[in-house]
């Protein structure tokens, strides 16, 4: 957890957006994140992401539901409790499909919403600190990290230059902690310096 | 940026940017509530408590609070619990199915769709489990280690099976529905100004901030519960179907129950969609999302599945006449087709609202029609209603034995008022839904908006532009 400097540029058109991502990149800046306020295809391509893999933890979730019906099934009808229902065979797996197949998709979408807000950091109570509020609106921002050694009047100029409608050097904690959102910023007892404009 | 062909019309009318539908679907939710708002709240509220004086009832002095005897042994309340099952599949249809069919035009309606799938699963649930009497047991249809042995439950009885599936598919509608609506609510709570709004909305949006690597895994997340979701939305109404499929009551005994009962599901379910969408629209003023065009597809939906439903009628019809069983003979010949017989009005009713009246949408000025269109919704309502009330009290009213015949099924006020209530109870979460949630899917709508916004495809490259016959002229051969 720990309070860093960005040079925060937002964006009203992915035209501009994607040759931006583009060029900060290839000068070298560090990219902290971009925030947009829907999926932009291959935006995450343009920053370099990697492809997720929350598909393949969807599929071991659901396999794992099938084995669990399965053999729950199978030892509480077969074996704890066998039941003479007309002298039907007492292993009838066409009458458990059902059943397995309820559990395969059960345990697939419970374990990747789980897996979705524990690898996004999302739960109720949980607060992060946000680069610009319209990020959620009509803007893209785009935060860019600062180390001791960057001239931010540089980046800010750079990003301007790159088809930024508005740039603002900004101190933002980048991890989340317990909060709400009526309350004001203020990480560990500390409060976070305020926005410079430059 | 892909563009879109410019034959098929704007999904989004007028000249708006992404700020414009942000303000557009959050206007109604940040708004006071109107006048019609609190008068239709209220009403719900007051159907809902009219419902729990009847289960109150019910569970107090037992099940001969109502007028279910002997032979009719389902009547009033397995029928409203297939008719509500029914309706919640439309939701998950459009949000699932269409987006793997990639169907642009479900982000106008997937929301509220998905929203009244929901609440009408919570509305079916009601009925089995009252049903069963003492209520107070009805956690003994899980399977948890008891004290009776244990004894496990039956898992190859149908009536399990939907315990697991009804479940099932709530669950997962509720974290698909809750899941898309995450980004939608963090708008919301950034926008908010009163502290009351800035505590809810970010409670509710769980931190959510829009990150790239977040969306990356929200898109994931949403394609693999559409994967999902579609083979569990089919599978919900069929294993409701096995409940009578797998008996050997006349009439209910067949094999084309499963696809049947799923397009009948899904007509009733488009059906309730349009009933809910035409007000809602109007009410917060949302035409330019769901638009003419959303509503003349969802018709054509009405029309095909209307028309699949007709054949399955027909068919169990012929297949009853051609099986030479003379029991299922029996049952549709002098139950149901039987002008004379006690019900056989239902089943004309049922031909008539569900096979008959639909097929007005082959016309494109009656699908376009909005007043038609709400007609017919609450025509189709009635019809699916009177469908599973056919299937379940005709073939069992004259059972087996002439001797033990009941044609004296007619339902209390209390089992009219359960059904009531779940209308209160419906309504009551749509009321609270459409004030503080977005109807409709602010970041999807956003996402489709550069293809087929309607200024943006005015703004569309040459090709794109000329007319169809010109651009099949020159390209087509």
């Amino acid at each position: 957890m720990a309070v860093k400097k960005f040079v925060v540029a937002c964006f009203d058109d992915e035209k501009t957006l994607f040759p931006a991502v583009k060029n900060v990149r290839k000068t070298g800046y560090k990219i902290h994140d971009v925030y947009t306020p829907m999926p932009i295809h291959g935006l995450d391509a343009a920053m370099g992401l990697r492809d997720t893999s929350l598909h393949t933890a969807g599929f071991i979730y659901g396999i794992t539901g099938t084995t669990t019906a399965f053999s729950f099934i199978t030892w509480a009808l077969t074996y704890d409790w066998p039941l003479n229902i007309g002298g039907k065979p007492y292993f009838s797996l066409p009458a458990w499909i059902p059943i397995m197949f309820e559990l395969t998709v059960l345990f697939s979408a419970v374990g990747m919403v789980l897996t979705f807000c524990y690898l996004c950091q999302l739960a109720p109570f949980v607060k992060k600190d946000h680069f610009h509020l319209r990020a959620t609106d009509d803007l893209f921002v785009m935060a860019v990290e600062c180390t001791e050694k960057t001239n931010d009047s540089e980046v800010s100029d750079f990003l301007r230059n790159l088809g930024a409608i508005e740039v603002s050097t900004q101190y933002k904690e980048t991890g989340w902690w317990i909060g709400r959102y009526d309350k004001d910023t203020e990480i560990f007892g500390k409060p976070v310096e305020p926005v410079v404009q430059s | 940026m892909k563009y879109e062909s410019q034959v098929r019309p704007p999904l989004v009318d007028g000249a708006k940017g992404y700020h414009q539908v942000t303000e557009d679907i959050c206007r109604p939710v940040e708004n006071r509530p109107s006048k019609a708002w609190w008068v239709g709240f209220i009403l719900s509220v007051l159907c809902l408590l009219f419902g729990v004086i009847s289960v109150t009832r019910e569970v107090w002095f037992g099940t001969g609070q109502w007028n279910l005897n002997k032979t009719v042994g389902w009547g009033w309340d397995i029928t409203n619990f297939v008719w509500w099952v029914g309706i919640g599949h439309a939701g998950t249809l459009i949000s699932a199915i269409l987006l793997l069919f990639r169907q642009g035009w479900r982000t106008g309606v997937n929301r509220a769709a998905e929203a009244m799938t929901i609440f009408a699963v919570m509305c079916a649930g009601q009925f089995p489990i009252f049903h069963m009497g003492r209520v107070w047991n009805a956690f003994f249809t899980l399977p948890y280690p008891n004290t009776r042995g244990p004894l496990w439950v039956n898992f190859n009885s149908p009536l399990l099976w939907d315990v697991f599936a009804i479940s099932t598919y709530f669950t997962v509608s509720l974290l698909f529905w809750y899941s898309g609506l995450l980004p939608d609510l963090a708008t919301l709570r950034d926008r908010a100004k009163e502290k009351w709004r800035k505590m809810f909305y970010g409670l509710a949006s769980f931190g959510w901030t829009g990150s790239t690597k977040h969306w990356q895994r929200h898109e994931a997340l949403s394609l693999v519960l559409a994967g999902l979701a579609t083979p569990l939305v089919l599978s919900v109404h069929t294993i409701v179907s096995f409940d009578f499929a797998t008996s050997v009551i006349p009439g209910w005994h067949t094999t084309i129950f499963p696809p049947y009962f799923v397009a009948g599901a899904i007509f009733s379910g488009f059906a309730m969609v349009q009933t809910l969408l035409l007000v809602t629209r109007k009410v917060l003023y949302l035409e330019d999302y769901i638009t003419i065009e959303h509503i003349e597809v969802m018709n054509k939906v009405i029309v095909l599945t209307g028309s699949i439903v007709g054949i399955a009628y027909l068919t169990e019809l012929f297949m009853a006449w051609y099986s030479h069983v003379e029991y299922e003979w029996f049952a549709f010949r002098f139950n149901r087709v039987d002008l004379s017989s006690p019900y056989g009005w239902a089943y004309y009713l049922m031909m008539g609202c569900n096979v008959l009246s639909p097929q007005i949408f082959w016309f494109r000025k009656m699908r376009r029609s909005i007043v038609v269109t709400f007609f017919m919704s609450i025509l189709v309502n009635i019809g699916m209603w009177f469908e599973r009330f056919v299937i379940i009290v005709t073939s069992l009213y004259r059972d087996y034995l002439p001797s033990s015949w009941s044609v004296y099924y007619t339902p209390t006020i209390w089992e009219v008022g359960f059904y009531i209530g779940t209308f209160g109870l419906f309504f009551t979460c749509y009321f609270l839904f459409s004030k503080f949630f977005p109807v409709i899917a602010i970041a999807e709508i956003k996402h489709i908006l550069k293809k087929s916004g309607e200024n943006y495809k005015e703004e569309m490259g040459e090709v794109e532009q000329e007319s169809v016959e010109e651009f099949a002229h020159t390209y087509a051969h």
